[in-house]
């Protein structure tokens, strides 16, 4: 028998998480909100930013003059999409091997790939920052979207294993039977039969890459400088500028934000597959 | 062409043999069926045929020349799996088109090969359908579409009924057998239900842990079973095996005798019992008689319209000419 809900439960469930969604909106809101104000009405009292100051775009331009936002904007495009692409590459044949022709081992290495996601990252940060002075390669995208490929990769990884797993292992014999190659067998059956999983793949990756800010920040300077870097130029030791910071934070989010909000049924799918059968 | 030989091939995975070293012709032309309970290794032999699993020792001959070490691709065998592996995200025409696609096969050609095996095999309504959108039955004629395309040397089938409900699979059965009879090429099927096997064979091969049991026509099985197993896997309902005293009479450890060449009376006979379950198909009866010695139950075949009923006390006598004789090895006797 199904569990009996009554009315006043219902209204209880509605408004806990109605509320508790508002609390975990709020923050995003409140940037929203200052990001039309002016810098002395932003640091008034909560009730007056609301009702007692005007609603101004100021913000956005002095923003938008002060500094470059498309060119921070294309420093995250390329770097989040380039990172996931190459991730892409390295992780169809990773996948396809650990989950269709795994070893005795297959599972440790799976393990040990996740095992590295554990790591603090500022404890390779000199290393890392040192080859990169090496190499030449501080302040430059090319940098940016291997170290960030290179942290998605188990997830990738571990994601496309998780989907490969559920394709059942004679479609790809009888595409061997067929006459397909080991580069066909991939491209024309297991490609097209993983792509809704493939799709919330690349989603999740371009949007834990676009946020990632512990790298970006440390391995940039102006050239390379995604939007994060662009927010975090507005907290400077002359004083933190609310308006502003709000402006260049809404900016940045932004467009995420609306991908994320278009493909969330996809990533939600992405991320329960397999779990229920 | 498509003869196939297999010599001394041997299949182990890890330290457990499942094929000891076997040998094995099958006739350009010639439907085989691989039959045996599960785990008894079919599968695994047709696998190696197809080179979809390596061989541990021994060799496979494919019309002669040496194809052991050919990736499937190679080997111009086609397969038709028990869940169909269709690809699920292409179309009828471009399943049935793949491999022509992967061989490079003008466009006219391919087309005029997918029009015609859709024709013989009711599919031309469907040819835009994906396959998720079929019944089962249509899927396997999909898989089988897409099998013959290619115009193998031979077809590979891996159960491929054992989806389907009874009455889809008794029609199919007769497709499958009349396919064989227009393109005459050879067949290797691989079932675990011996009716499939009897209905369609040329050849049986019945299959024991790894071993070949026997090889025979249908009827040569069913008349001269080579030993125990083999007597007791082909016919339905099973053969009697009757031990002891009524064994020793015919001077053999075991006899076997058929369902149906047992005669039942309910006023005399060799030997008597009382009758348990009846399975009555309107055609036929099958009844489990209790208290014969040396085989409890005996089952016997008889007229679908017997007036039996349970706890009857009957007589039953075999027909004497029809009486198999096998020694405490297993195997016949004569």
């Amino acid at each position: 028998m199904a569990r009996a809900v009554t009315n006043k439960t219902k209204v209880w469930n509605t408004v806990t998480s109605g509320t508790l969604g508002f609390l975990m909106f709020f923050p995003i809101l409140w940037i929203l909100v200052l990001s039309f104000k002016t810098e002395e009405d932003a640091i008034r009292a909560p009730l007056e930013v609301l009702f007692a100051s005007d609603w101004t775009m100021d913000s956005f331009a002095a923003v938008q003059a002060r500094s470059d936002y498309f060119k921070h904007f294309m420093n995250s495009v390329i770097i989040s999409v380039g990172s996931t692409l190459v991730g892409l590459l390295i992780a169809i044949p990773a996948a396809w091997a650990m989950a269709f022709v795994p070893a005795k081992r297959t599972k440790d290495v799976l393990m040990w790939m996740l095992s590295t996601k554990m790591l603090p990252p500022v404890g390779v940060l000199i290393p890392i920052y040192l080859i990169f002075r090496d190499l030449g390669i501080l302040d430059s995208r090319i940098g940016l979207t291997f170290v960030l490929m290179m942290i998605n990769l188990p997830i990738i990884i571990w994601m496309l294993y998780t989907y490969f797993k559920e394709i059942p292992g004679e479609i790809l014999e009888a595409a061997r039977m067929d006459g397909a190659s080991l580069r066909e067998e991939v491209i024309y059956v297991l490609t097209p039969m993983a792509i809704p999983g493939m799709a919330s793949t690349v989603l999740l990756c371009i949007i834990l890459a676009w946020n990632e800010a512990f790298w970006t920040l440390n391995l940039t300077a102006a050239n390379a400088a995604p939007l994060t870097a662009f927010i975090a130029s507005y907290s400077s030791p002359e004083g933190l500028f609310y308006a502003k910071l709000s402006a260049a934070s809404i900016m940045a989010i932004a467009p995420i934000l609306i991908m994320g909000w278009f493909s969330q049924k996809q990533l939600v799918r992405g991320l329960t597959f397999g779990a229920v059968k | 062409m498509g003869r196939i030989q297999l010599k001394q091939v041997q299949k182990k995975f890890g330290e457990v043999e499942v094929i000891p070293p076997l040998d094995l012709t099958i006739e350009d032309g010639e439907f085989t069926v691989f039959v045996g309970p599960s785990g008894c290794g079919k599968s695994t032999l047709l696998r190696l045929i197809a080179g979809l699993e390596d061989t541990s020792a021994g060799n496979i001959e494919i019309d002669g020349a040496d194809a052991t070490d050919l990736p499937p691709a190679k080997r111009g065998l086609a397969m038709v799996f028990q869940s169909y592996a269709l690809y699920p995200h292409m179309s009828v025409r471009k399943n049935i088109a793949f491999p022509m696609k992967m061989a490079k096969m003008p466009e006219d050609e391919q087309n005029r090969r997918i029009e015609s095996a859709a024709k013989a095999l009711n599919l031309t309504d469907y040819l835009d359908r994906k396959p998720g959108q079929l019944s089962g039955g249509q899927r396997q004629r999909v898989a089988i579409g897409r099998a013959i395309v290619r115009e193998p040397a031979a077809f590979l089938f891996d159960e491929p009924l054992s989806n389907l409900d009874a009455a889809l699979r008794v029609g199919m059965r007769m497709e499958i057998g009349e396919l064989h009879k227009k393109l005459e090429t050879t067949m290797i099927y691989v079932t675990h239900d011996q009716v499939e096997a009897m209905t369609m064979a040329d050849k049986i091969v019945v299959l024991q842990a790894g071993v070949i049991e026997q090889v025979g026509t249908p009827l040569e099985l069913y008349r001269a079973p080579r030993n125990k197993f083999v007597a007791g896997f082909i016919g339905s309902p099973k053969m009697n095996l009757i031990e002891g005293s009524e064994a020793a009479k015919h001077d053999a450890h075991t006899i076997g005798i058929r369902p149906e060449h047992i005669d039942v009376s309910t006023t005399e006979g060799q030997w008597q019992g009382t009758v348990g379950v009846s399975e009555h198909l309107g055609s036929d009866t099958f009844i489990h008689i209790h208290g014969v010695p040396g085989c409890d139950p005996m089952t016997v075949r008889t007229v679908g319209d017997i007036a039996v009923k349970h706890g009857d006390t009957v007589f039953l006598t075999p027909n004497p000419a029809l009486i198999h004789k096998f020694g405490a090895d297993g195997l016949r006797l004569i």
